[in-house]
């Protein structure tokens, strides 16, 4: 099977589906001539590939790019947009918000607006909290949004394939820092369900709710833990909205211990929400408190050992499962 | 291309109903219980959407705000489906879920309306941008108030639809306020049409109360833009004889130049030249009149028979299945 990186993946979903469909166009900042052109990188080559006419290179604008994509969407079209960094997503904000989100409801179902918005997030690179700040739960919290944010290369294709294809809107969150992690990729046409998580690991002592990047960190703890005869079984959720509430709770319901871990800051962070959904429908089930882990409640740092110690790693994550055994 | 008198009557016809529609409804504000929620009017402003819309064909799109009535009456949108979502009903052009604020009509190409002051300008690029991908023969127009050219996204959308050469037709009804500021009070320059030089596209400034004037405009943008000359910036002077909305006292507007522009009426102006070239009789103007005022009294009976619709369609048309 090939080994893709994340970027190499969803490249290589955006090729087939542009091939697929005429109506789908992309736009955002150096998406096709870019100051980031590397093999690695989602866009690479799809100018040569598609031309100017459907891969745009837009100005620096991120309201006018997502309002395009509103537009476009509205008009016909299936655009696929993206946000460089995931901080820039408040420049575009309204037009996801106020205009992506709610106007087919205000229309009272009589319009539809397919477009994805591709936003590529985490920290990792030194870049500091104007360049790496997940911001996945402000996006979750509007109703109108889809919110899928894939952890392996292969669940990217997928899941962009079907954000593609489908008539809502769409914000794909990429972890810049899976575009570096090759990992197998079937070739050719296939689809993953939005609103379905993945159980990646299955275990019987204790269920980790992760996402995106954080993956890697839950198994690798689940890996050292495995060694100590502790069974963790670790739910992927690919998407947070809709959120797969059954595969979460059947789950917790199975091992009695909850550990939710994310790269974004604690409060009002997403893991709240996975939180509150357990002690609302398996309280019964817990055998002890629940635990978050996540990012302390600080802008992303840019000194290496101060990202360091932002980013979530897999000694938390055993030190608050222990906590719970 | 000269106006047929066909057309003049219909942009005739088109601010009658709205100032009929607009005026019931500020008649309906002030009775308690009637109608829930903002009202905000148009009235004298009438020959911009008249004349903008004389001048689309069936197949362009307009993306409209919160002052919409006017724009909507005139695209040809059902009085009876509008009056019935501006009173919360089932049968509402949106199922009551937009109100009077938010009024889609796909039926008619007004594809959505959003009252984020500016939020229309980069939707309407993306609109332009799907009709010149399409390689349609349309065009978009966006209307916007004098107030809405200080949104950020103005600069960032009408450089956009400049540099792409977009076919929008950007319409800015400069009504001499943006809420409670006059227009020397947000704006530091003279004319808005002039702010179409840094965007490499035209710009004009018309007399917003000559519906013909607007209509002559708008023709030759939508010329410009179909000929892949790209976008243009109109700005149609006009004036708001009410207050921002129904509930506003309007003690900034002095009452001199309200009564001022009222001497200036869109409607009595156009009528009035339709007489003076005896394309139009006394008796044919009370006709028009008398037609408006029945499809207004029967889209506010439709609306009140109306059912209202039950609390669990709220939860209905968030998501496309």
């Amino acid at each position: 099977m090939q080994m893709l990186g994340m970027g190499q993946a969803v490249n290589q979903a955006l090729r087939e589906e542009m091939q697929r469909d005429s109506r789908i166009f992309l736009a955002g900042e150096g998406i096709g001539v870019g100051i980031h052109d590397s093999p690695m990188m989602p866009t690479y080559g799809l100018l040569e590939a598609f031309g100017p006419e459907r891969v745009k290179d837009t100005p620096v604008s991120e309201a006018a790019i997502a309002g395009l994509a509103v537009g476009a969407a509205a008009g016909g079209l299936r655009p696929v947009v993206e946000v460089m960094f995931n901080p820039f997503f408040t420049l575009a904000s309204d037009m996801i918000v106020n205009h992506a989100a709610k106007l087919r409801y205000l229309s009272g179902g009589k319009t539809s607006f397919p477009l994805v918005v591709r936003i590529k997030s985490g920290a990792g690179f030194g870049a500091g909290c104007q360049h790496s700040h997940n911001l996945e739960a402000w996006v979750a919290h509007c109703p109108g949004l889809k919110v899928v944010m894939p952890a392996t290369p292969a669940d990217a294709k997928g899941l962009l394939k079907s954000a593609i294809r489908d008539d809502n809107p769409v914000v794909f969150i990429e972890d810049m820092g899976l575009y570096f992690a090759p990992a197998e990729v079937p070739e050719g046409d296939y689809s993953i369900p939005i609103g379905k998580a993945d159980i990646k690991r299955p275990g019987t002592d204790v269920t980790l709710v992760t996402w995106s990047k954080m993956l890697g960190v839950a198994m690798k703890a689940a890996d050292q833990l495995a060694c100590e005869g502790v069974d963790v079984e670790i739910v992927d959720l690919r998407t947070l909205t809709p959120l797969d509430t059954e595969t979460i709770l059947s789950s917790v319901r199975k091992t009695g211990r909850l550990v939710v871990l994310h790269e974004a800051n604690r409060t009002g962070g997403f893991g709240g929400e996975i939180a509150a959904l357990v002690m609302e429908q398996a309280f019964d089930a817990l055998k002890a408190p629940l635990r978050r882990v996540t990012g302390p409640d600080i802008p992303v740092p840019a000194s290496p050992p101060l990202e360091r110690f932002y980013i979530p790693d897999a000694g938390q994550v055993i030190a608050a499962i222990k906590e719970l055994l | 291309m000269s106006i047929s008198t066909q057309t003049k009557l219909d942009m005739l016809r088109a601010m009658l109903l709205a100032r009929q529609f607009e005026e019931t409804l500020t008649e309906l504000c002030r009775q308690p219980g009637k109608i829930h929620g903002m009202m905000i009017l148009a009235t004298g402003q009438e020959a911009v959407g008249a004349g903008v819309c004389a001048a689309l064909s069936p197949e362009d799109v307009i993306l409209t705000n919160h002052r919409s009535h006017h724009h909507l009456l005139a695209r040809g949108a059902d009085p009876k489906a509008l009056m019935a979502e501006i009173f919360g009903r089932r049968t509402g052009c949106n199922k009551g879920k937009s109100g009077t604020l938010h009024l889609a009509v796909p039926e008619v190409n007004a594809l959505c309306t959003t009252t984020i002051v500016g939020g229309g300008f980069p939707i309407a690029t993306g609109l332009g941008f799907a009709q010149q991908y399409q390689k349609q023969e349309a065009v978009t127009v966006c209307f916007f108030g004098d107030g809405a050219t200080s949104e950020g996204s103005f600069h960032e959308a009408l450089n956009l639809a400049g540099l792409w050469r977009l076919p929008v037709i950007f319409v800015c009804e400069n009504n001499g306020y943006a809420a409670a500021q006059s227009y020397a009070e947000h704006t530091p320059v003279e004319s808005l049409a002039a702010r179409a030089d840094a965007y490499g596209m035209p710009g004009e400034c018309v007399d917003g109360n000559d519906a013909p004037s607007v209509l002559e405009a708008t023709r030759r943008a939508r010329e410009r833009a179909l000929a892949g000359d790209g976008p243009t910036l109109i700005e149609c002077m006009t004036y708001r004889w009410r207050g921002h909305g129904e509930t506003d006292p309007q003690h900034y507007q002095p009452a001199e130049e309200i009564a001022a522009w009222k001497a200036r009426c869109p409607i009595a102006r156009l009528s009035g030249s339709l007489r003076t070239s005896g394309e139009l009789s006394d008796a044919e103007l009370e006709d028009l009149r008398a037609s408006a005022a029945a499809i207004v009294t029967e889209a506010v009976r439709f609306a009140e028979e109306s059912p209202w619709p039950e609390p669990e369609e709220a939860l209905d048309d968030v998501w496309a299945e």
